[in-house]
């Protein structure tokens, strides 16, 4: 089966810094979990970016659902079928309301208000979250933050989930949750985390960047 | 006028000339801002549109001595003139006088030409003269220096405070503006664009508000009383008093000469 994203090459850099990806390259295939690892500031949040657009690689490729990504209009198409879950869930939550908030990507998508409204209890109701639908976003608990910004971005229907750190800051119990719930969703993930516990548990393959290059991890402990 | 603008360009010795910050940055920050509060009372105060071509001038010299990236300088100056662009293409139309010319019917008087002139002239000079003395300092330096000046302490903290926080608010923006794009927002002429930037910027305003309680939780908690201590050490010197003088002289100088102007009409 043809991956349904892949990067080949990439090389990106900030304005006088230096480079953070040097030839960074890979693929996503339906139904897999692929995580990325790597330490602070190596650049895996701006991967996740240019995967989806919001930053332009200097060099390389994007190619996603069997197309070449280029200009921003490729983008679009792109964003409806990707969901990325910020590392910050106040970066994501903006609207009032919970509801409001999980209805903001169905209605971009063009839904009507009704099918809006329908989808947001549709997945409140699947992640057990329907206790919070008319709560006022910026009173959550951190985890609930975290979960309601993960319902808003499920509400679009995405091919592929895109976690950046989505174990940050919650306790045992609702990354507990959060495993669960992800185990049961149908959706290939690309998951940025460092929590090891998390990623034994929901990943297929992982990936490590270094030194702006990914490459399978070694093994933490190497046999004489 | 070039006795003037070698004046403005040896305020310090010529030693100090050479050293990296350049001579208007050696100078004391309290004397950079009451010298450019003291130009730019005198500038308002002349009225000969010739004697107005010297403030410009001793403006041109100290953004030169201030070593200002130009471009950049130059890109300030333009937004500047933008706001007052509507009122100088204006006032030709609307001040009474003899007419000079006539456009699509409606007469341009010289006395309003020579008004909008005036208005050109002086807001320019007085921009480039802030810019070279008091936008060539660092925020904080000049909140420190505004400390030392006597102006309240609060209007201070709200300066130190904005500069510090700006950006954070401005990153802010920029995350949730990202987060909105990737779930498929692109704004339009609708009520849902139009609501969904309502909510965005009612959003900034209450995270920026509940921020700052964080942040004045977390002073408290080092033991802030409403006193910002201030660590820099500000010092006259020599330079500062000889700058003062001459400044203070090419003043008087231009009040007199306008006098002299606008007297001999």
């Amino acid at each position: 089966m043809s991956a349904l994203i892949e990067a080949a090459d990439l090389h990106f850099a900030y304005p006088q810094r230096p480079p953070v990806l040097a030839g960074a390259s890979l693929s996503l295939s339906p139904g897999e979990r692929l995580a990325i690892t790597g330490p602070n500031g190596a650049g895996k949040s701006t991967l996740l970016q240019i995967l989806v657009g919001l930053l332009r690689p200097q060099a390389g490729q994007v190619r996603a659902f069997g197309a070449e990504r280029c200009e921003e209009a490729d983008f679009h198409e792109v964003r409806r079928r990707v969901g990325l879950v910020f590392q910050d869930p106040d970066d994501q939550l903006f609207c009032p309301t919970v509801a409001e908030d999980v209805a903001f990507g169905p209605l971009n998508l063009g839904q009507s208000r009704t099918d809006a409204l329908a989808m947001v209890d549709q997945v409140l109701s699947q992640l057990d979250l329907t206790s919070l639908r008319d709560r006022v976003t910026h009173k959550l608990s951190g985890g609930e933050k975290r979960l309601v910004s993960l319902a808003g971005v499920l509400a679009m229907a995405p091919d592929v989930l895109l976690l950046d750190e989505p174990t940050n800051a919650l306790d045992e119990e609702t990354t507990a949750r959060l495993i669960e719930i992800l185990l049961e969703l149908p959706q290939a993930m690309l998951i940025v985390s460092h929590d090891p516990h998390f990623r034994r548990r929901v990943v297929t393959r992982t990936l490590r960047l270094r030194n702006g290059v990914l490459a399978p991890p070694e093994p933490a402990c190497v046999p004489i | 006028m070039g006795h003037v603008l070698d004046a403005t360009a040896t305020p310090t010795p010529p030693d100090a000339m050479g050293a990296g910050p350049g001579p208007v940055r050696a100078l004391d920050p309290r004397t950079r801002i009451l010298a450019a509060g003291a130009f730019a009372l005198v500038t308002v105060a002349i009225d000969s549109l010739l004697v107005l071509l010297i403030p410009l001038a001793m403006a041109g010299v100290a953004l030169l001595a201030a070593r200002l990236p130009m471009r950049q300088t130059l890109k300030r100056m333009v937004a500047v003139d933008g706001f007052i662009l509507f009122l100088v293409v204006l006032l030709p139309f609307s001040v009474p006088g003899e007419a000079a010319f006539y456009l699509f019917g409606w007469p341009a008087s010289w006395a309003g030409i020579a008004q909008a002139g005036a208005i050109a002239l002086k807001a320019n000079a007085i921009v480039l003269m802030l810019l070279a003395l008091v936008g060539s300092m660092e925020p904080t330096a000049l909140g420190h220096a505004l400390v030392r000046l006597r102006v309240p302490a609060l209007l201070v903290h709200l300066l130190l405070f904005t500069v510090r926080y700006i950006a954070v608010v401005d990153g802010e923006y920029h995350r949730q503006r990202r987060a909105m794009t990737m779930r498929a927002f692109r704004p339009g002429t609708n009520w849902h664009s139009l609501r969904s930037l309502g909510y965005l910027i009612g959003m900034l305003l209450v995270r920026a508000l509940e921020r700052s309680e964080r942040i004045l939780q977390a002073m408290k908690c080092r033991g802030f009383t409403g006193r910002l201590p201030l660590l820099s050490d500000m010092r006259f010197r020599r330079r500062d008093a000889l700058f003062a003088a001459l400044l203070l002289a090419m003043l008087t100088g231009l009040l007199a000469l306008d006098r002299l102007h606008v007297g001999a009409h």
